[in-house]
């Protein structure tokens, strides 16, 4: 086995254990990118000698026996959160030039540790995107089979860590972002729980269901990233002090006893959903019958919303990213139009600057938050997640979690979706209600289908037991 | 069409957004699928529900209110599009136009 190719756990054994050196980990990372990454696109920006210099300190830590969980280990950031001194561009040309001057703060935390920074994976511009090809750096391909999509927007993120450019990613995910690449690309990610991880120094788009999570090879490995990360920030306020779990102890605590006694729901509308694949369904119903087997109560629910939850996302979604953006105008950073009022300094550098799908969101919710429409649909939209909400808590209730295909279909292909974004907005299905409703939601690799494309189901939990979800999806990696 | 390639431009007029003909008229096309895809929202009863804008539960979260150093004075100046005198160079608000 290549270095590049080991799991958190296994690369933080052998760098303890003296079997290799964090250089020698990083440079096998940032040498399977310089061979793959300009077939499959995962970053826009390597930064190769900072890593190293980052590697040879990580060794020192290690040396004088000042190891945590993540010293040495290389990860790679999805381009919309900021990194210190480390180009970040959210995958926007009217950021090409920029170098924040600060850590977000999950960054931060993993930093503290010795975490080797590889480089910035491509994404859907901001975020905006389920197929990574709304990115102005090009579209990310999956290494399984790189006439498909890799999913999006975190498609670099989900890309890099199945084509083995690095140990584990981390990246955001807004409606479905780390979840659905991660489900494409075969690999595992977490949406945490709205206000569980600090949003600090991630490029806002939808503030009000933003959040950070990691993208890993293991369930094991996203449990361990999360002991870092998570947590109170007092630079964000929507971040919540609740207790963070031993996640990595906490999943192993599932055992046999423990799976009798669990409730799993299946949400009937989930597979009800127009395009359900037929693999998919039956790869997903294969994974609910291990728990069957293992004696885990199966139990079907209704979730009678959820067929709302896009038309309400995509109100809420483009409103408050239309506010956010505003603050990308060419004045006090990134790259400025040449023009002569100030009109079109503002108009020429975000038209420059933003891609198709980034104008046409600020346009659509400029339209839903403007005089006369906003209760027709911000209100309406905000009303209804109310709804979408009490659906969860009112099933949670009778079951603990809830499993459920992460996509209804496979990888795409390429362009086949591009032209229509209506169409791109309702791949999000079966991950933007659990999104709506703030709750955390886990993707795992469950099989692949007969032309040998990944597929991941979904585990949703209710706020805040990310480690029962993870515990879920820690036991289906068992087969 | 929902929305009118008129009520497009003056959208991103607001949005400070400079749009070709081309692609206002491809805006008014998409955005008007989307927004008639919205109207299944009017199929929910959502008389007496109201809005969630936030799922925490947190309110009136405070911190104290202390001076820190940065330390990043040079670094955001160099993030700047126009310096001169280490000050941020702006285009003139008042033009001639709108």
């Amino acid at each position: 086995m290549e270095l590049n190719e080991l799991t958190i756990t296994q690369a933080a054994e052998g760098l303890r254990k003296k079997k290799f050196s964090s250089v020698e980990l990083t440079k096998a990372c940032l040498a399977r990118i310089n061979e793959r990454n300009k077939d499959i696109n995962a970053f826009i920006t390597v930064a190769d000698e900072s890593a190293m210099e980052e590697a040879k300190k990580a060794d020192e830590m290690i040396a004088k026996g000042e190891g945590r969980m993540l010293t040495g280990i290389p990860f790679a950031v999805k381009d919309a959160i900021c990194t210190a001194d480390v180009r970040s561009t959210g995958a926007a040309k009217i950021l090409d030039n920029y170098l924040p001057p600060y850590d977000a703060t999950v960054i931060k935390k993993i930093r503290e540790q010795g975490g080797v920074l590889l480089g910035k994976n491509n994404c859907d511009t901001f975020g905006h995107g389920a197929s990574n090809e709304n990115s102005m750096y090009g579209p990310v391909k999956n290494p399984h089979d790189l006439t498909k999509v890799a999913g999006g927007s975190s498609g670099g993120s989900a890309a890099a860590v199945a084509d083995n450019m690095c140990i584990y990613a981390i990246a955001e995910d807004t409606g479905g972002s780390i979840r659905y690449p991660a489900s494409f690309c075969g690999v595992v990610g977490l949406r945490p729980s709205y206000g569980r991880n600090s949003r600090y120094g991630v490029m806002p788009m939808a503030s009000s269901l933003d959040t950070v999570g990691p993208i890993t090879k293991t369930v094991a490995d996203t449990a361990l990233v999360m002991e870092v990360v998570a947590g109170r920030d007092e630079r964000d306020a929507t971040t919540v002090s609740d207790n963070i779990p031993k996640y990595s102890e906490e999943i192993t605590k599932l055992g046999n006893k423990e799976i009798q006694k669990l409730r799993i729901g299946v949400p009937r509308e989930y597979f009800d959903v127009a395009g359900m694949n037929s693999e998919v369904r039956a790869i997903t119903e294969e994974a609910i019958k291990r728990f069957k087997s293992l004696g885990g109560k199966i139990e079907e629910v209704s979730l009678p919303h959820t067929k709302y939850a896009i038309a309400a996302y995509y109100i809420i979604v483009p409103s408050e990213d239309s506010s956010n953006l505003a603050r990308l105008d060419g004045i006090r950073y990134g790259v400025r139009a040449e023009a002569g009022s100030l009109y079109d300094v503002y108009a020429r550098s975000r038209a420059w600057g933003f891609p198709e799908e980034v104008k046409r969101r600020i346009l659509i919710g400029t339209y839903a938050l403007s005089a006369g429409y906003y209760d027709a649909y911000y209100k309406k939209a905000a009303r209804v997640r109310t709804l979408i909400k009490q659906d969860f808590d009112q099933v949670f209730d009778k079951v603990d979690v809830l499993i459920s295909p992460t996509s209804p279909f496979p990888p795409f292909g390429m362009g086949e979706k591009a032209a229509d974004p209506l169409a791109m907005y309702l791949t999000d299905v079966l991950v933007g209600p659990a999104a709506v409703a703030g709750i955390p939601a886990l993707s795992v690799p469950a099989g692949k289908t007969a032309a040998g494309l990944p597929v991941g189901v979904q585990i949703m939990g209710p706020r805040l037991s990310e480690a029962l979800v993870m515990s879920v999806g820690h036991q289906l990696s068992f087969y | 069409m929902t929305i009118s390639i008129a009520e497009v431009k003056k959208i991103a007029q607001l949005a400070r957004l400079e749009l070709t003909p081309a692609e206002e008229a491809r805006h008014a096309e998409t955005i008007s699928a989307v927004l008639d895809y919205m109207k299944i929202l009017n199929e929910v009863d959502t008389g007496g529900v109201e809005g969630t804008y936030q799922v925490t539960g947190l309110t009136n979260v405070v911190r104290e209110d202390r001076a820190i150093n940065c330390d990043v004075r040079d670094k955001l100046i160099g993030q700047m599009p126009e310096v001169e005198n280490e000050e941020l160079v702006v285009p003139a608000v008042f033009g001639e136009e709108s």
